[in-house]
Parts: C-alpha cells; sequence; structure tokens
C-alpha cells in the first residue's frame, strides 16, 4: 500500500496553488511543514485548516508537508483531500467545504446559452474571477484539458470549486469525461452544485440515457441536472436527432469541430465547408428536438474580428451559443448573437401591427402597404424576446417607445412578405 | 531613537528623524511653509575654465576635487531605471576613497542598486533617503540600516531640496549625451531614456554636480535639459547604463482577462462620469492595467472624435500613437518608458518634457498635477476609508517606491484600479499598513468585482445613479473577497522602532515603517 501521496503543484511559475505531500504514519500525530508566500498573513489559517481536514478525512498520523503559492481555502483543502487519497487512505465520509450560499441554486432549462467558457479543471487559478467576465456558462472541465495523471485530483478540486465559488450569475457547467470515467466523474459534481453536465463525444442515444440515469440515482431528488451532449463524430452528427432526444434533461446540443473533423478524415479550415453538413445537421436535430442548437468553440484568442465573424455566421445558420476559451471572448460573442438595432426595430413595428390587428380584431397583419406573414411574426417576437433578455430593448417596450406604433393599418389585399 | 506622536491621520510618526526635526502631517493642505528656498553656494567663473571644458579623467578624481568627505550626501537619479550603472560606480570609488557614512539620496532605487547592501554592511552608505525595494527593501524593514529611510514622492524630493530640508553636497547626473561645460540631454546617445527632469532640482541645489556622460558631443549639447552652468565637473566613462534595462523595446499591455476588465471598467467609469469630453486631461502609471486603460479610453476617444488637451506621461507607444494621431495636442512627459516614448520626445514639439518642479512641488506656485481631470494609479493597500498604501505590502515589507503617486492625487478625479486581491491577499483591509495617501484625496477605486465611489465625492456618486456599470459600497466587495479568501488577513508582527519615514507632499509625516519582528 501506498504510504506517500502528492497533489497540486510547486514549480515557480505556481501561483493560487499549493502542493501537498503526505506520508501516512503509524504514530506521532499531524506533522505540520508549511512553506507559504502568504505564511505571514495566513499561516496560521493554513495550519489550523491542515489540522482539521486530517481529522475530517480520518488521518490521525502523518507528516504533511505544504508548499503554498497563495491557494485559497477550497484549493488547499482539495489538494490535501487528492494527497490523502493518493497515499491510499480512502476517507470514510467526504471533506466538504462549507458551501457558497447559492451553490444550490436549481437549473433554468430555458435560459441563454450563447456563451460557454472553458476552464481547464486543474488550474484554480481562474476559477473565482471566471464569472466576472458574464458568460453564460462556466464549464469546469474534466476532460480534453486535464492529464490522464491529474484526473482524480482535478475532481476533488472541481467538487470544492463548486461548493465554495459564486460564479456570478453564470450557468455552473462541467464537462466530463468519455465513457465509464464520465459516469465515475458524476459522483464529484452531482449534488455539489453543478447546473448541467456536457457530456463529450455522443454518438449514442445510450450514453446519454446512462449519464442521465446516473445522475438521476445520484440526485436522489434534489436539484435537476441538465445536459448538453456534445457531437464529436460522424457516428455522432448523424445521430444528432435522436442524441438530442435521448433524455428530458438535454436542453442543448453542441458541435465539437477538431475532432469532427478528425474523424471525417478532413483538415478543418477557415472557411469550414467540410463541417457544414454536420453543423446543419446538429442545428437541424437539436431544433428538431426542441433543444438549443451550440457551434463549436473559436479557438484564436488573438482575432477578436474573426470571433465576432465567426458567431454572425453561427448566427447566420442559426446557433444560439458558441464557446469560449478565453474570457475576454465572452462579450464578443454576446454583442454578436444580440439582434443589430436595425432588426430590433423592425421586428418591433412588426409586433406592434401585430398586437395592433389582433386588438382589432383582425385576421391579417400589415406594415404600411405590407402583409405581414405569421412566420415573421413569429420571427420578430422572438427577435424582441432576446432583445429584451439581452439588453438591447427596454422590458418596458411598449411604455417607452411611442414611435415604434405602426402607421394604422390600411384595409389591402395581396400577397405575403 | 525619537519618540513619536499622533499625527492628523492617527499614525504615530517620529518627530525627529536622522537628527533632525520633523513635522508631523497636519492634514491636506494645512501645513504652510514659510521662509526662502534654500540655494548653492555662491560661485564665479574664474574658478572654471574659460573655455567651458569641464572634463575630468575619472569619477575618482572628480569626487576628490569635489571634496568628498564623510558623512556626505549624494545623490542619484533614476532616469536609466534598472539599467543604471553610475550610481553603483559612484559609490564604488567613494568606498575605494575610504569615505564613510554617506547618506545616498536618489530619486529612486532599482534591483541593479542591490550591491548598496554591501556598501551598508561595510559602513560606505549610513543610510538611504529614497525608494526601497526588493533586498533593500527587507534590508531596510528588516532593521539592518543604521539611520531611518526617508520615502518621499517625486514632487516632495523637489520641495525636500528647494526647502533645505535635504542639502545634497554632491550630484551626480547620469548623462545619456553631455558637452564638455557640462549641458546635458536624456533624449539621445546609446543610453537615451528620454528626459533627465528627476536630476533638475540636484543639479540646481546641489553644492557641487558633475555630469557623468558615455556620449560626449561638442559644445553646445542640444538640446540642454541640464544647463551646464549648473554644473561644475564632467566625467566621460566606457558605458553609464545598459540600453536594455534603461526602457523597454516596448511597452506590454496585459494580457490578464482580470486586469483588462478592471481597465475596462475604469474607462467606462470616466466616460459615464463625463470626463472625457473635448479639452480634458489625464494621466495612467505605467503597469499593465494603467497601459490598458489608456487603450479602452483611446477607442472611447476615438469612436467619438473627443480630443485631449494634454496628457501627462510616463509616455509610451501608445501615449505617443494618441499624439501622432491627434487625440491629444500635448504629451506632458515625466519619464519615458519606451523606445517609442523617446524618440518622439526628440522629434515632436508636441512632446514636452517636463520635471517634478512643473508638475508635482507642492511648494510651488500651482503644480500641473493639480490640474488633471483624471488620474489611473495603482496601490498595493486602500482601506474603508479609502486610504491608499502603495510603499509597503500588507505583511509590513517595504516594496515600492512612492513615484508620484501622492503628487497625482491632487487631480480632480483620482482612480486606483486595482484587482480586489493578489494570490489569496485581499487588497481591501481595515487599516492600509503604511498610509501614503488620504482617502479624502482617493475617489474611486475600481475592481474586478465593483467599482466603489468615494462617498465623499456626491457628485460622482450622482453622476453614476443608474448606471449599468457594478457600483457598490467598498465594504461590500471586501466582505466577498474576505469570503473568498478565508477571512480578514493577520497583521504582521512589528516592534516599535520606526526604519522608514513616509513623507507628505508638503514635507510633513504622513507614516512611518516599522522593524518587522524577527
Amino acid at each position: 500500500m501506498a504510504r506517500f501521496g502528492e497533489a497540486g503543484k510547486r514549480d515557480a511559475g505556481t501561483r493560487s496553488d499549493c502542493w501537498v505531500g503526505v506520508e501516512l504514519r503509524d504514530s506521532g500525530g499531524i506533522r505540520l511543514e508549511l512553506k507559504s508566500k502568504v505564511g505571514a498573513l495566513y499561516g496560521e489559517a493554513i495550519r489550523a485548516q491542515l489540522t482539521e481536514g486530517c481529522r475530517a478525512l480520518g488521518v490521525a498520523d502523518a507528516k504533511v508537508e505544504v508548499v503554498d503559492a497563495g491557494a485559497l481555502p477550497y484549493v488547499l483543502a482539495a489538494r490535501l483531500e487528492a494527497a490523502v487519497r493518493r497515499a491510499g487512505h480512502e476517507p470514510e465520509a467526504p471533506w466538504l467545504p462549507a458551501a457558497w450560499a447559492g451553490f444550490d441554486r436549481p437549473a433554468e432549462r430555458g435560459r441563454l446559452r450563447r456563451s460557454r467558457l472553458y476552464l481547464p479543471g486543474n488550474e484554480p487559478k481562474f476559477f473565482p474571477n471566471a464569472g466576472l467576465h458574464g458568460p453564460d456558462g462556466l464549464i469546469l472541465d474534466l476532460e480534453d484539458s486535464v492529464a490522464p495523471a491529474e484526473k482524480d485530483a482535478a475532481r476533488v478540486l472541481v467538487r470544492n470549486a463548486l461548493r465554495t465559488l459564486d460564479f456570478h450569475g453564470a450557468e455552473r457547467m462541467v464537462r466530463i469525461n468519455q465513457g465509464e470515467r464520465g459516469l465515475a466523474d458524476l459522483e464529484w459534481v452531482v449534488g455539489h452544485g453543478v447546473q448541467l453536465v456536457l457530456v463529450p463525444k455522443v454518438e449514442d442515444p445510450a450514453q446519454i440515457a446512462a449519464v442521465a440515469a446516473r445522475i438521476d440515482q445520484l440526485r436522489a431528488g434534489g436539484p435537476e441536472v441538465l445536459l448538453m451532449p456534445i457531437i464529436e463524430s460522424a457516428l455522432g452528427a448523424w445521430r444528432a436527432f435522436e442524441i438530442a432526444g435521448a433524455s428530458p434533461a438535454v436542453v442543448a446540443l453542441a458541435i465539437g469541430l477538431e475532432d469532427y473533423t478528425a474523424d471525417i478524415g478532413a483538415q478543418r479550415t477557415q472557411a469550414g465547408t467540410e463541417s457544414f453538413w454536420a453543423r446543419a445537421q446538429v442545428l437541424n436535430g437539436a431544433r428538431a428536438a426542441g433543444v438549443q442548437p451550440i457551434d463549436t468553440v473559436f479557438s484564436d484568442v488573438g482575432d477578436m474580428a474573426g470571433l465576432r465573424a465567426s458567431v454572425l455566421e453561427a448566427k447566420a445558420l442559426g446557433f444560439t451559443g458558441k464557446g469560449c476559451i478565453h474570457p475576454r471572448q465572452v462579450a464578443v460573442v454576446h454583442d454578436a448573437f444580440a439582434p443589430a438595432p436595425d432588426e430590433v426595430a423592425k421586428s418591433v413595428r412588426i409586433v406592434c401591427a401585430f398586437e395592433d390587428a389582433q386588438a382589432r380584431g383582425l385576421g391579417v397583419v400589415s406594415l404600411g402597404t405590407k402583409m405581414i406573414d405569421a412566420p415573421v411574426v413569429k420571427r420578430a417576437l422572438a427577435t424582441v424576446e432576446l432583445a429584451v433578455r439581452t439588453g438591447r430593448l427596454d422590458a418596458e417596450w411598449r411604455e417607452t417607445l411611442p414611435a415604434a406604433a405602426p402607421a394604422p393599418a390600411k384595409k389591402e389585399t395581396g400577397g405575403g412578405e | 531613537m525619537s519618540r513619536l506622536v499622533q499625527n492628523a491621520a492617527g499614525r504615530l510618526v517620529p518627530v525627529e528623524i536622522n537628527g533632525a526635526p520633523a513635522v508631523p502631517f497636519a492634514g491636506v493642505r494645512r501645513h504652510q511653509p514659510s521662509g526662502r528656498r534654500a540655494g548653492p553656494l555662491l560661485r564665479s567663473c574664474s574658478d572654471y575654465p574659460a573655455d567651458g571644458d569641464k572634463t575630468v579623467e575619472s569619477l575618482k578624481q572628480a569626487l576628490l576635487n569635489a571634496g568628498l568627505r564623510d558623512g556626505m550626501t549624494i545623490s542619484t537619479h533614476h532616469h536609466l531605471r534598472n539599467g543604471d550603472r553610475v550610481a553603483n560606480l559612484v559609490f564604488a570609488a567613494a568606498a575605494e576613497l575610504g569615505a564613510r557614512d554617506l547618506r545616498w539620496f536618489p530619486s529612486a532605487s532599482f534591483p541593479c542598486h542591490d550591491g548598496m547592501i554591501a556598501h551598508m554592511e561595510s559602513g560606505v552608505i549610513h543610510h538611504i533617503e529614497g525608494s526601497l525595494n526588493g533586498p533593500l527593501g527587507d534590508y531596510c524593514t528588516e532593521g539592518r540600516m543604521r539611520g531611518t529611510a526617508v520615502l518621499r514622492s517625486h514632487g516632495g524630493r523637489w520641495q525636500a531640496i528647494q526647502d533645505g530640508e535635504v542639502r545634497i553636497d554632491i550630484a551626480v547626473i547620469a548623462a545619456p549625451t553631455a558637452d564638455p561645460f557640462g549641458n546635458a540631454t536624456g533624449d539621445r546617445g546609446p543610453a537615451a531614456c528620454g528626459l533627465l527632469g528627476f536630476a533638475l532640482a540636484d543639479s540646481q541645489f546641489a553644492d557641487h554636480v558633475i555630469v557623468v556622460t558615455d556620449n560626449l558631443v561638442p559644445f553646445p549639447c542640444i538640446p540642454w535639459q541640464i544647463q551646464g552652468n549648473h554644473v561644475d565637473q564632467v566625467v566621460v566613462i566606457d558605458s553609464i547604463g545598459d540600453p536594455a534595462k534603461i526602457v523597454s523595446g516596448s511597452t506590454q499591455i496585459t494580457k490578464s482577462p482580470d486586469r483588462l476588465l478592471i481597465a475596462e471598467l475604469t474607462a467606462r467609469f470616466c466616460d459615464e462620469a463625463g470626463i472625457i469630453r473635448d479639452g480634458f486631461s489625464f494621466q495612467a502609471g505605467a503597469g499593465g492595467t494603467a497601459l490598458s486603460f489608456g487603450i479602452f479610453l483611446r477607442d472611447i476617444m476615438r469612436e467619438r472624435r473627443i480630443k485631449a488637451r494634454f496628457v501627462r506621461g510616463g509616455s509610451n507607444q501608445y501615449l505617443v500613437s494618441m499624439l501622432e494621431e491627434g487625440l491629444t495636442d500635448y504629451i506632458l512627459d515625466g519619464q519615458t518608458f519606451d523606445l517609442e516614448g523617446v524618440r518622439s520626445m526628440r522629434e515632436n514639439p508636441g512632446h514636452v518634457n517636463t520635471s517634478p518642479f512643473t508638475s508635482y512641488n507642492w511648494h510651488g506656485k500651482g503644480n500641473f498635477a493639480s490640474m488633471l481631470d483624471c488620474v489611473v494609479l495603482g496601490a498595493t493597500e486602500v482601506d474603508l476609508g479609502f486610504n491608499g498604501n502603495v510603499v509597503t505590502h500588507s505583511d509590513g515589507r517595504l516594496l515600492h517606491g512612492i513615484g508620484g503617486w501622492q503628487n497625482c492625487l491632487a487631480s480632480n478625479c483620482t482612480i486606483l484600479p486595482i484587482p480586489s486581491f493578489r494570490d489569496r491577499i485581499p487588497v481591501i483591509v481595515d487599516r492600509v499598513t503604511t498610509l501614503c495617501g488620504p482617502g479624502e484625496l482617493i475617489d474611486v477605486i475600481v475592481t474586478e468585482r465593483g467599482i466603489a465611489i468615494n462617498p465623499l465625492r456626491r457628485d460622482l456618486v450622482e453622476a453614476l445613479r443608474g448606471s449599468s456599470l457594478p457600483i457598490r459600497p467598498l465594504a461590500e466587495i471586501k466582505a466577498e473577497v474576505e469570503d473568498l479568501c478565508g477571512g480578514p488577513p493577520a497583521k504582521p508582527r512589528l516592534t516599535d522602532r520606526v526604519v522608514a519615514a513616509i513623507k507628505w507632499v508638503d514635507g510633513t509625516v504622513i507614516d512611518s515603517v516599522f522593524q518587522l519582528e524577527k
């Protein structure tokens, strides 16, 4: 049995993280050796937390060495727990940090998911402030951004982060691993404040059903956990509609192009013709199943103009969300997804004309000399709603926009718009 | 050790520093100076060569000619920043000459000056009056320096010299270009640094002035930022500094998303507060956040076609681009941070060099700092009274000089864009470790978690009412951060021995730095 375990980082560039080494012993109690960058200010607090942690984890005799580069308490706790587990000690009960007041806020099915910001699950320095950049969703990633050897440590860290950090209004998302490992990941996040789970590389509705079943088992009547399957292969794209409908917990269907293009044997290009079919397929599958269609990530963090063009293109295709890997992308994505001012103004006129026609009991909606078809009204209503939700239009616009009132309806006949 | 009294800010300060009486801080704008300015010794042209050639063969000889004696005050300047070789050469020469107990009076110190510790250990230097960072800061805060450090702002240094509070025996001015008469400039030469404003007072008030250059040109050296008529001797050496460390090739804006957010919030605040309008003026520091603030500000000005009347530097490539693009009429520059700034100062008449006299000196007939519509500065700590600290870390160690920070607080709107915590250490505290700037002069604190407006600024509170910006009480941001960091930090354990005195812009003592417990 291993008697020594270590977790975290202590190389020169480390910030807001720490390294913990635990050597389990048979006697002698807990011996702490602490080297901390913030020792003068938090040394006592750190010692107290480590002592409490050993007790809570059921470690009575050990040498605990800590090299701290300003880790927040939830990180320190996660590193200690990971090191203890790696030393071969399985705690009887979990050592859960005191939860943030809003950590178990229920998920909202229909909320905007324009931006989802990926954060590497084992890099705590990005966690506390990421929500301040205003993404619709924050993803603590357990999959591709975490090295295989660190998966266990990342799980503890992600659990602690979910419980203790304010995400500042962002949806609390976790991307789990594929297959069995992903199902095991769920034990670390369900019941700890996760609102939506991203399931990678889905090719079979059964995968989603299995994830949903495990979540139901784990949450045991607790808050609902939503799902966003990610389509990243030819087979997945082929079955997009079935996957989107595989569980009532699915609220969005996303596409990941890096793996998809590799899977079909193509190079990913700027123009993206190689992935056009798959994107259209995912989009239509999502819409057909009544869930949000979400586009892939834009990975050039230096190219804001390119990002904006990419979002406008995705929006034109019908997507309602985009993946981000840098906080500065969020505002650009939101701005590009928001309806343009002329689009809003036109939609407001159409909605007013529609409401006016309804009030007058007219079956036909017209704007000026033009007849307005029902789908046009439907789209205008959606645009006005999105404009209100994205702050482009005051919720009380009917009161504040008298100028938007339509011209008096004229009795005319003729074709639609 | 001197008696300590409580000053008007409630801080314990010595009434005597290094044997000279000191006046406790009496409140902002309270201390009234009297008397006349100090002046250097009278001299006669008959004592200087008629052909104008004041060159001597070595620094050592120059120090001998200057009458170097034990206990003298020697000043140097930080135009060459971390590339400076001159200050180190001066004290090496003084050590060789057997001088002891000197007072080093730099305008700032840099890591390249860490060797001064050896001179303090050997007794060549008694103590330092200037900024103390890194190992020098530790040396002082651990109580190993004889004498008390005195930290002054750039304006306060000018004030101390002109008021006669500090008499400089020998000023040594590193000059990127000079002529044999002693005219000198910083805007050209292999070690070009821009301007020599920090040495101007020393040139005018010191008893003896030595210009050291590695680029001697025949008389006249044009422009003459330093006038040779103040200069006693000129020494030519191989190299006054390492150009790579004097100015960076290019200034870098921050890549940190949090700092970019803070910079953006700061620019939006200025916009919503009505500060950004035709003919306005601003100054931003050299840090990454302040630079990025300048970029966001520039974008707003471009979009609205707004032109500033003047921008105060620390100049850099971004300010230069604003000048060249016509977004400001002038850059009034106090120091140059990159090569673009140096080039612009050399070539562009709209890029004007200034000094602590014009910009910062409190004991003058006004200064530029108080005319600024807005300044953007850093801080290591702020407290709930909006008081600011720039010199010590929360653990009590000296880590920065004051620079122009205190002087800039005179602006119409002083904004501190700062992260709410660094690693685990909260930046908003109950009471700043060292008081450098009184809260009544600090108007706005911008963090990534929200913007706090000093309640004393009812006009700003009113202007931002209903804003979409995250305006929050400072105490609320503090509580949120302490929650994240696991409670407020412990206080450093300090002795009651004063190791450094912090001067206010008027020469009074605003706070003390105490020796750390072992």
